[in-house]
């Protein structure tokens, strides 16, 4: 799993079924320390989550497909499955 | 899944059977701002996108449960034309 920022939405008319009737995220990954961890990704919402919120993100079809209760079989590879409140580290770890 | 604009399309004539009868589409991944973010691909397409449109796709195995039940050996295929993105006022967008 990985750590995100919600940075948006998008809406699509077009789109495969199982897609229909959850929100489709824009979410940035993070690192620990807060910085952009590559490019923005796609995800469907399992938690009604928005733009601004901390989120934890999976990024393998069985897990997003479940969370977001679709059969198997649709074509979902990541979804927004929680919203983290807080982080702790060990001493030394960033 | 992930953001991308279609820069072209492909044909392939001599191909996996699997493959036969599908669209073959380039994808240039963009950035929620629009902009360029890594390098084109190569995509089959479930949704009937055109040149130039804004889409998200989904990789590995996902990538081919649009067809079902036939099995193209894809890992990448557009599933959603994105008609609009909203981003956070005064967030970053990527």
């Amino acid at each position: 799993m990985l750590i995100g920022r919600v940075v948006g939405d998008l809406t699509a008319t077009q789109k495969h079924p199982s897609h229909e009737g959850r929100k489709i995220l824009l979410v940035q990954p993070l690192n620990l320390d807060g910085t952009d961890r590559g490019n923005a990704i796609v995800a469907l919402d399992a938690v009604d989550a928005g733009a601004g919120d901390r989120v934890l993100i999976v990024t393998d079809g069985f897990a997003a497909m479940t969370a977001v209760d679709r059969p198997l079989g649709s074509p979902i590879d990541m979804a927004v499955i929680g919203f983290i409140d807080r982080i702790e580290l060990l001493p030394g770890v960033s | 899944m992930f953001l991308g604009r279609v820069v072209g399309s492909l044909w392939a004539t001599v191909k996996d059977p699997q493959m036969e009868g599908l669209r073959l589409l380039v994808i240039q991944p963009v950035t929620p701002a629009l902009e360029d973010a890594g390098k084109q691909l190569v995509c089959t397409d479930c949704t009937g996108a055109g040149a130039g449109e804004i889409v998200y796709w989904v990789r590995s195995k996902e990538a081919s449960f649009p067809f079902l039940p036939q099995e193209p050996p894809t890992d990448a295929t557009v599933v959603g034309i994105v008609d609009s993105i909203h981003l956070r006022a005064g967030g970053r967008a990527c």
